[in-house]
């Protein structure tokens, strides 16, 4: 158990470091600039993220809400966050690892990651694509219903892939996979279109799938180097 | 055969420890993954707002 809780926290505070400075560097600038196309569209309902017109929100957020000023704070509180994103993952990681029982390194570590990014990022994103502010999505509670089911799916048919002894369970494992995908994600009605230049989201799903793949190189290899050296 | 049934015992009781551990750390990690990454409340939402759109979570 230390040795888990050792190598998730060393992997959460290098996995966190790396995935901030990436994100201000490439990602966070298309945030922004999408923020501009979405404050220039007409405002439709007094909030402080436009649902666009039509666009059924299940949730409102507050304009009055407190959130971090432009700058220093907004990028603090951003790390922060990531912090909570990158233990988060780190703690599933090296739960993964004690559950296997195997002997895992920094190179089994890396591997350990590549699921990680298939489950978390991957799987989830080939139905919901990376969203920039202002772009037009279905309501977020079905969303994150099916993004969740998507990882914990894509996370039992790897592991039966990669672990079951019988081909049954390997075919099992597909399917689970496949399974999400063939139900479908939710989307908005057809048609419906934000305010981003599809140019610029384009250029952001690509970058923070980029990102992504980074973190997940860096907290496989570090949860996996790290186990290895406390055990 | 003792000697048999004490391995698998074992074997089962390591197994046991490593479900509990991984169970405990698991929650631990996913009860992170809500608040930082899911959790609906507005300051919560606000505060993590850049990091969930770069991790491409649903946001809003």
């Amino acid at each position: 158990m230390r040795r888990a809780l050792i190598a998730a926290l060393v992997a959460a505070v290098v996995g966190c470091a790396v995935v901030t400075a990436a994100q201000q560097a490439v990602v966070v600038p298309l945030i922004l600039k999408a923020e501009t196309f979405e404050d220039a569209a007409p405002k439709a309902e007094p909030q402080a993220h436009s649902h666009a017109p039509g666009t059924p929100a299940d949730h409102h957020h507050d304009a009055d809400a407190w959130s971090p000023a432009d700058g220093i704070e907004r990028i603090a509180f951003t790390a922060l966050a990531n912090l909570g994103v990158s233990l988060g993952f780190a703690l599933l990681l090296v739960a993964g690892f004690t559950l296997a029982g195997r002997e895992v390194d920094g190179q089994k570590g890396l591997l350990w990651g590549a699921a990680g990014f298939a489950c978390f990022t991957l799987a989830p994103t080939l139905g919901l694509p990376p969203e920039l502010p202002g772009s037009v999505a279905a309501a977020v509670g079905p969303r994150q219903v099916w993004w969740f089911g998507t990882a914990l799916a894509t996370g039992v048919g790897l592991a039966l892939i990669v672990f079951g002894r019988h081909v049954a369970l390997k075919i099992l494992g597909v399917a689970a996979i496949v399974i999400p995908h063939v139900v479908g994600a939710p989307h908005p009605p057809a048609g419906e279109a934000g305010g981003v230049p599809p140019e610029l989201a384009a250029q952001f799903a690509v970058l923070s799938l980029a990102v992504a793949a980074l973190f997940w190189g860096v907290l496989g290899w570090v949860s996996g180097t790290v186990w290895r050296k406390a055990s | 055969m003792s000697r048999i049934a004490a391995h698998a015992s074992a074997g089962l009781a390591d197994l046991s420890g490593r479900l509990g551990q991984a169970g405990l750390l698991a929650l631990v990690g996913l009860a992170f993954l809500f608040i930082t990454g899911f959790a609906g409340a507005d300051v919560l939402h606000n505060a993590a707002h850049d990091a969930r759109h770069a991790f491409a979570f649903p946001c809003h």
